[in-house]
């Protein structure tokens, strides 16, 4: 089998996913057309040689729709036989696209794609999509469908995580983002997001709060105690029998934020890179993916990170750092309980709570961060793993070179 | 004095009025925009005012933007902050918490409606004078003034596209229609009693854009409808723009843009792309020459000083075919005697018949009325009379190109005019100095050439001659002002300017057919440089066997003068064409395309042949095509400049545009120099020289101006 090489990952800023967000104003074409233009620039890259790009949008509707891979390949004036694919494996998709280039590459069968993924959410919202899992009152019913945050306070009330508990870890998660923000720790892979006129409209992270503590996270009201008591809870309960009722407590300040965003990644084989003048800086050891108990839905995250250590031949001691997406709080704080890690080895600089979690490129985005860190504090191995709508989890496990 | 002044009734209501002193009209510039900012903010401090009238003292209400302002940014940043600028300034006006109500006592155009889109309610004098659109494009930009945001909530998507995309202007009428305008009133007095009226009815009016329940009309960019709209809107755009015009493509995406995300989005997203049209190459050149250039020239730049004004009352026509017959229409037009004369009265009728055709087009219409025409047709007398041309101002001879045709009724017409009259030559080719010498009065014969068709052309070119005085070139000057037309100022020379010009387009076109190059790319070619026509079917208009005669006359010409001549590879194809092929263009059914037969529908179609007989070879890419015509005809238009055929910068820009349809996105044949890089102009044309010949040789003023590092100013 060949080897998956990463030779470069930019990303755009995020950019809060309201009307008056910085980025509400950008097309998600152009999101990713800013980022076309950076990776062939930094690179001095000939894109005739890119066989693919494949690009996570978890909403592929509208601006995002038809392809959006491939239109925002021809807006970027690459190079016409660059093919592109749109895929969506929910909250994965960023890191799905990384995997689906990384098999690529190793099955020999392509030398260079480009990953990533993109999410507009101020301009197309979560759930502009639909889809039979939610909509369609027969499959929602059999699949025992209830959304996510039930599903994260449902771990946090299995694991028994109070509402403190929580809260601690989102002001970790804003703390260590607006610190690694102060220290510049992003400035290798964040591309400032340009207009037409070469203007800068956003060059950080924007939701990024240092000064949060848990006293001013304790007034915000739980986002899902209503619709749980609805039915949510309910139907929650109904497989999970050992309870008796669900502790809501996140809210929209532990839960990741909605926000605008995406992502690229260079990855190739060791030949194609050589030949290109590229510069490989980790292989790609292992991808995995998993399906996990869809009403509960977040908790895929150590079986996937465990079948991506069996498949590298590795144990969970030979990672050094780790990036877990912080869907909301309980589902790391859960994820490292159930690896048995050391906490400080996770979103060392910060997560999706502090930085928000554009669905389609989030998973990109945490990768080039684990690298970035990797090789800030010259560690050698990372691993980065994602829960995923409908039950999923996903990992890659990634060796500096 | 203030460029606003406020007065406040007794019932609170406030007036603000527009004056800019030592303007003729009011526009959005510095002087007046500091005291309406300054009003605003007294109006959201003063509890007292309950409303706001906002008119204007001039005939205007407001005619625009500062275009010299405009003109002379360069950085995208300064564009974006004047933009958004008057945008707040728009905003906190219509978020002042009191009814705001324009009062449009005449034209509003470009930031003008902006500024009255910006109000609550517009109330509007019943004037059909008056104008409303937002006619940026025109100059390449867009409305920057939360037009593109307002208009299309205002009445939606697919109304507002069209209005914005062309430029289009409505009278008070249409605009009313369109929802433009909310009221119109039948004069100033009755104009600011509505308006009162409105503002004391309507207390706390909120535009819809701000309204929580607001639903764009038509539905938003996401809506099914619209998505159909933007589909294919692009593609009509294109089909007119052929991609030249960036305004075209940034007033889409403003309103394709706004329509997805919330209005302030929507604002930003406009400043964006107004401010990358305001930097634009596109929107310098069509600014610099269709606004500055064109208002000098129309100011009378090119006209001598000294001489008072002069207007023809009695206007005599020779020759009452196309030229004439049209002369005869646009000069009838504005009130002018006309004597159509010709060989024959049917041809002089047949003449006269074609202003009534014109005028029974306008009637149905609704443009003319049965009466008007009447009265119209009678300033027109058709005749074959030299007698009639008896006190005529101004004689025009339209007869065929032939010296001896035109000496003769040179000589005959003389014979009855003024003493004191001028007498002028509609030629396109023939010098006016040798036309002259059969005159008694050379000072007083001009040439002043038309276009054809006559009505519908903007340029005459004026030709001196040698002895044509400054006195006559003043009169020919204000007689096709007279007309409405916009008059260039040339020298004698064998083809003037704008001929002579125009040829090297039609020319290199067919030297790359006969290079063996695919008919349909070299039109395809011309069309994509911004030209109205491909030079096959513009030399099919002309007609090839025209051509053939000009060449000969030339060459004879020249040969009486001891000259050389110099050939242009064009010529064996043209000869071929029309000697060995018998394919002497449109008029015989058959050039480089076949025509459908008179009075049968259909569509021309590029001869089969000619790819048989003139061999395919290896093709070169729509861009050599695109610069080798237009090289040719700014190289030729650069030494036209400097034998001083054409003596200004305007005139060869305007000439170019308005004569022989000069891409206008480039500012015409000079400006096209100046915004490829002089130095790079020469480099260029000197390759192509090297590689196509020497016609291609760089003019030697562009070298001169390239080595001092000058441009076309």
């Amino acid at each position: 089998m060949n080897e998956a090489f990463i030779f470069d990952a930019v990303r755009t800023p995020r950019g809060k996913g309201k009307k008056d967000g910085s980025l509400h104003e950008v097309t998600p074409v152009h999101l990713l057309g800013n980022l076309f233009n950076a990776l062939e620039n930094r690179n001095s890259l000939d894109t005739s040689q890119v066989d693919d790009v494949v690009i996570g949008c978890v909403t592929p509707v509208g601006e995002q729709g038809a392809d959006i891979a491939r239109t925002a390949i021809l807006y970027s004036g690459w190079a016409e036989n660059v093919p592109g694919v749109t895929q969506s494996r929910f909250c994965a998709s960023g890191l799905e696209s990384v995997n689906l280039a990384a098999m690529k590459v190793m099955s020999g069968q392509e030398d260079l794609i480009v990953a990533g993924g993109v999410e507009s959410m101020s301009r197309w919202p979560m759930g502009s999509d639909g889809g039979a899992w939610a909509m369609d009152p027969r499959i929602n019913e059999q699949l025992g469908f209830a959304p996510q945050g039930i599903g994260a306070d449902l771990i946090a009330s299995l694991e028994g995580f109070s509402r403190h508990d929580v809260d601690a870890f989102a002001v970790r998660s804003q703390q260590l983002a607006a610190k690694a923000h102060a220290a510049g720790r992003f400035a290798k892979t964040l591309v400032p997001v340009r207009d037409l006129n070469g203007m800068i409209v956003l060059d950080h992270d924007e939701t990024v709060r240092g000064s949060t503590t848990t006293d001013s996270l304790s007034s915000l009201k739980a986002s899902f105690e209503q619709m749980g008591v609805m039915g949510f809870d309910s139907t929650a309960l109904r497989k999970y029998t050992t309870l008796e009722k669900i502790n809501h407590v996140h809210h929209a300040g532990n839960s990741s934020g909605i926000v605008d965003g995406a992502a690229l990644m260079l990855i190739g084989s060791a030949p194609k890179g050589k030949a290109l003048g590229l510069k490989p800086r980790a292989r790609i050891r292992s991808v995995a993916v998993i399906g996990s108990e869809p009403t509960i839905m977040l908790t895929g995250i150590a079986p996937a990170a465990e079948k991506a250590l069996r498949k590298a031949g590795m144990s969970i001691k030979d990672i050094d750092l780790f990036e877990i997406n912080e869907a909301f709080a309980a589902v790391v704080m859960k994820a490292v309980r159930a690896l048995n890690i050391d906490m400080d080895k996770v979103n060392v600089n910060g997560g999706s709570i502090a930085m928000g979690h554009p669905l389609g490129a989030t998973g990109c985005i945490i990768l080039a961060t684990l690298l970035d860190e990797l090789e800030r504090q010259d560690k050698q191995v990372g691993l980065a793993s994602l829960c995923v709508g409908a039950g999923m989890g996903i990992a890659t496990i990634i060796e500096r070179v | 004095m203030s460029a606003v002044q406020m007065t406040v009734d007794a019932d609170g209501i406030a007036t603000l009025t527009m004056d800019l002193v030592d303007r003729p009209m009011n526009v959005l510039n510095e002087a007046l925009m500091a005291p309406f900012a300054d009003y605003i903010a007294k109006i959201e401090a003063d509890a007292a005012i309950k409303g706001v009238i906002l008119t204007s003292a001039k005939r205007e209400f407001l005619a625009g933007a500062d275009i010299d302002m405009v003109f002379g940014i360069t950085d995208p940043k300064l564009a974006f902050e004047v933009a958004e600028r008057l945008k707040q300034m728009l905003r906190r006006l219509e978020l002042c918490g009191r009814p705001v109500v324009a009062a449009l006592n005449g034209t509003a155009l470009g930031g003008g409606l902006e500024v009255a889109l910006a109000c609550h309610w517009r109330v509007a004098i019943n004037d059909p004078k008056a104008k409303f659109g937002l006619p940026e494009v025109k100059l390449g930009l867009l409305p920057g003034g939360g037009g593109t945001q307002r208009l299309p909530r205002m009445i939606g998507i697919q109304a507002s596209l069209p209005l914005m995309l062309e430029g289009k202007e409505l009278n008070v009428e249409a605009a009313k229609q369109q929802g433009i305008i909310n009221e119109l009133a039948a004069d100033k007095a009755e104009m600011l009693a509505k308006a009162k009226s409105w503002c004391l009815a309507n207390p706390k009016p909120v535009q819809p854009w701000d309204d929580k329940k607001f639903k764009w009309p038509g539905g938003d960019a996401r809506h099914p409808a619209v998505v159909q709209v933007f589909a294919i809107a692009p593609s009509m755009a294109g089909a007119k723009t052929q991609g030249n015009y960036p305004a075209a493509t940034n007033i889409m995406s403003c309103v394709y843009e706004g329509g997805i995300v919330d209005f302030e989005s929507g604002c930003r997203i406009e400043s964006r792309y107004f401010a990358n049209l305001v930097v634009s190459q596109v929107s310098k050149n069509m600014i610099g020459t269709l606004w500055f250039q064109l208002n000098s020239i129309n100011k009378g730049k090119s006209r001598p000083e000294g001489f008072p004004k002069s207007k023809v009352q009695k206007l005599g026509i020779l020759g009452a075919g196309m030229m004439g017959a049209g002369i005869a229409y646009v000069s009838a037009k504005v009130g002018i005697e006309c004597v159509l004369l010709d060989s024959t009265i049917e041809a002089a009728e047949k003449g006269k018949a074609y202003s009534a055709g014109l005028l029974d087009k306008a009637i149905k219409k609704g443009r003319e009325t049965p009466a008007g025409k009447g009265v119209f047709l009678d300033r027109i007398k058709a005749t074959t009379d030299y007698a009639d041309l008896a006190g005529c101002d101004l004689v025009i001879e339209a007869v065929f190109e032939d010296r001896a045709i035109k000496a003769d009724v040179t000589k005959k017409t003389e014979a009855v005019i003024p003493a004191t009259a001028t007498f002028a030559s509609n030629t396109s080719t023939l010098p006016i100095t040798g036309l002259a010498t059969a005159s008694l009065r050379p000072e007083q014969f001009i040439g002043l050439h038309f276009f054809s068709p006559v009505d519908k052309m903007p340029l005459v070119e004026i030709i001196i001659g040698e002895k044509t005085s400054k006195a006559t070139l003043a009169k020919g000057f204000d007689y096709v002002q007279q007309i409405k037309k916009t008059p260039i100022v040339v020298n004698d020379s064998r083809g003037f300017y704008t001929s002579r010009s125009f040829a090297t387009y039609v020319m290199e076109g067919m030297a790359l057919l006969q290079e063996g190059q695919h008919p349909r790319s070299i039109e395809m070619a011309g069309l994509k440089a911004g030209m109205p026509v491909g030079p096959l079917a513009l030399q099919d208009e002309v007609s090839l066997s025209l051509s053939v005669h000009v060449m000969e006359q030339t060459k004879k010409d020249l040969a009486a003068e001891g000259k050389p001549y110099v050939g242009h590879p064009s010529e064996p194809l043209i000869l071929k064409m029309c000697k060995e092929l018998n394919r002497p263009g449109k008029k015989a059914g058959k050039g480089f395309y076949d025509y459908p037969e008179a009075g049968t529908k259909g569509e021309k179609k590029l001869w089969p042949e000619l790819t048989t007989v003139f061999p395919l070879k290896e093709q070169l890419s729509q861009q050599e095509l695109v610069e080798r015509m237009m090289f040719a005809q700014a190289n030729e238009a650069a030494r036209c400049f400097e034998e001083n055929v054409v003596m200004t910068v305007a005139d060869a820009n305007i000439g170019s545009i308005f004569g022989w349809g000069f891409a206008p996105h480039q500012g015409g044949a000079l400006q096209y120099i100046n915004a490829y890089g002089v130095s790079k102009f020469v480099a260029r044309a000197e390759a192509l020289a090297v590689q196509y010949g020497p016609r291609f040789k760089p003019a030697a003023i562009l070298v001169k101006m390239a080595g001092e590092g000058k441009r076309f100013e």
